[in-house]
């Protein structure tokens, strides 16, 4: 079962960006090592916390495009891991192992990724007869 | 508390198993070991909390737990020395075990663990068990489940395996040369073998059971990186990641099956085709004399994930590679996967030939798919007749209940039709 681990900032207590530390960046690549000879990383991504933002809003009932908000430091993603796992204690014990410290990785959210098999059979029908290309971005479930 | 625990475990038990077996040269003591770590952790993290290195707790524990079982019995002597040392070196720099979690000692340590649970005085369903146990983390539970057995049955398995390892003195270490080969081979084949249990399940009335296709795959990519230098781990690795990318594909929205061809490419899972093509990268760029079983069988594989279509396939492709295939592993299944590439690229009635020359080929006297295959480039060809009773006896000859399903309604179409 795949599970994703989010990292983000303790939403009461954001801890600021830290400057880079090339010791912390060597443990999160230890990390992404072991996580990968383990045979569990499927994918991994960080967000770049220097890039732009823009936020797609409803406004008077439509969305509209708009180049910020800017963000609140709280509500910034660091970037997320894809694993592969048997169990759900599995992907917490996985996210627990990751080092601290970079400003935005002060919470490793953990949770499933919906799989096919967690949906009922006519929602899979109607999936598949709407979008027929993106249901292959359905992540398979256990 | 206990789950998040075994979940540790799970994690951490492979590095320490190899260890602790690396010291006291012997898997069964070593898994006792861990074990018993095990036990005292669920006694004492559910207080302390998990501490912050949990494999070096749990080998420093298990450590201990052996210095007293050795004095206990007495038999102190040399491998009491090493661990007793061993045990001394953690204590100085407890940082010293971090660092050692990802070199290369470990990975030899694993490799070691890895040669001795696929070792060939083991039966191959101990074999399976005893790997899922020892390098997949897997408890007897867990492994009972995914093969439908008893659990006592499993356990009996894996005690029963460790006894022959230690009865036959069979060493912990990493094979050479020649040997290295032949092992390896063995090697592969468990991972697959538990690959293929799920994912064309020869019992029970589900056609396919994931999560022991993941175990394998779990498996196989950790053996790539214990032995990026070997072309076929690449290969067999490739090849489950494209098969597992059509789990998703394989089954209807009632459970039934869908063929290769028929199945919605859609639903192929990219992620998985990407690794696998990247896997086949790999094999082919450590195999400067050509490839072997596992990443030809990937290269297949590799033509059905690249094509778009199913009408896109590159068939004159894959029945040259069929044709590699049959030379350096001849077998009558090899020849009538052949034979179905080859009734694709050229025609049904070529195929047919090459079908019917196996017709008497006394290891397909039972297998469904030989009269399935039959039935098929009969009913292209134009003679449903014989196609239906083709259809009808390899209905009689499967073992899966969804597949029998497929082939009788083949069967009944061409009565109706």
């Amino acid at each position: 079962m795949r599970y994703v681990i989010t990292a983000q900032p303790n939403p009461d207590a954001p801890s600021k960006p830290a400057d880079f530390d090339p010791a912390l960046f060597k443990a999160y690549m230890a990390f992404n090592e072991e996580m990968h000879r383990a045979g569990v990383l499927i994918a991994c991504e960080g967000l770049n916390p220097a890039g732009r933002m823009g936020h797609a809003i409803v406004k008077n009932g439509k969305r509209v495009a708009v180049d910020g908000p800017f963000a609140e430091t709280k509500e910034l993603v660091g970037g997320f891991y894809i694993i592969e796992v048997p169990t759900f204690e599995d992907a917490l014990a996985w996210a627990a192992k990751a080092p601290s410290g970079m400003g935005f990785d002060d919470v490793m959210e953990v949770r499933p990724l919906t799989g096919a098999g967690d949906l009922p059979p006519e929602l899979v029908e109607l999936i598949k007869e709407a979008a027929p290309s993106w249901s292959a971005t359905f992540v398979k479930g256990r | 508390m206990q789950r998040a625990i075994s979940a540790v475990y799970r994690i951490e038990s492979p590095r320490l198993i190899a260890g602790l077996a690396r010291m006291v040269r012997d898997v069964g003591l070593a898994e006792e070991l861990a074990q018993d770590a095990l036990v005292i952790a669920l006694e004492k993290w559910p207080e302390t909390g998990v501490p912050d290195n949990p494999g070096a707790w749990l080998m420093a524990t298990a450590k201990r737990r052996a210095i007293d079982q050795l004095r206990r019995t007495k038999r102190v002597g040399e491998k009491h020395d090493a661990l007793q040392q061993d045990l001394e070196a953690e204590r100085s720099d407890p940082q010293q075990q971090i660092a050692e979690a990802l070199d290369d000692d470990v990975g030899d340590d694993l490799l070691r663990l890895v040669f001795t649970s696929c070792h060939p005085v083991l039966s191959s369903e101990a074999r399976v068990a005893l790997t899922l146990r020892l390098l997949g983390g897997l408890e007897s539970t867990e492994i009972a489940r995914a093969f439908l057995v008893p659990e006592p049955t499993i356990q009996q398995r894996i005690v029963r395996a460790k006894r022959t390892l230690a009865d036959a003195n069979v060493p912990f270490e990493v094979p050479h040369g020649d040997e290295l080969r032949a092992r390896l081979g063995s090697v592969l084949e468990v991972v697959y073998l538990i690959f293929n249990e799920g994912y064309s399940a020869t019992t029970g009335s589900d056609w396919m059971r994931p999560a022991l296709c993941e175990d394998a795959l779990r498996l196989g990519r950790i053996l790539a990186e214990l032995m990026p230098r070997e072309s076929e781990v690449h290969g067999l690795v490739s090849l489950m990641e494209i098969q597992a990318s059509r789990t998703r594909a394989r089954s209807g929205p009632n459970g039934e099956i869908v063929l290769l061809l028929e199945q919605n490419r859609g639903r192929w899972d990219r992620i998985l085709i990407a690794r696998g093509l990247n896997a086949l990268a790999r094999a082919i760029g450590v195999a400067p004399d050509g490839l072997g079983p596992y990443a030809l069988q990937a290269a297949i594989a590799a033509c059905h994930a690249r094509a778009r279509t199913a009408d896109d396939t590159n068939f004159v492709e894959i029945a040259r590679l069929y044709g590699e295939l049959a030379t350096i592993t001849p077998s009558p299944i090899v020849e009538l996967n052949r034979a179905v590439a080859v009734s694709r690229a050229y025609g049904p009635a070529r195929g047919l030939e090459l079908v019917d020359a196996l017709r008497d080929e006394p290891a397909l006297a039972h297998y469904h798919l030989l009269p399935s295959v039959r039935g098929d480039f009969l009913h292209k060809l134009g003679r449903d007749d014989e196609a239906r009773l083709e259809f009808a006896r390899a209905a009689s000859l499967t073992r899966n209940e969804r597949e029998r399903q497929l082939l009788l309604a083949r069967a009944k179409k061409l009565t109706s039709g």
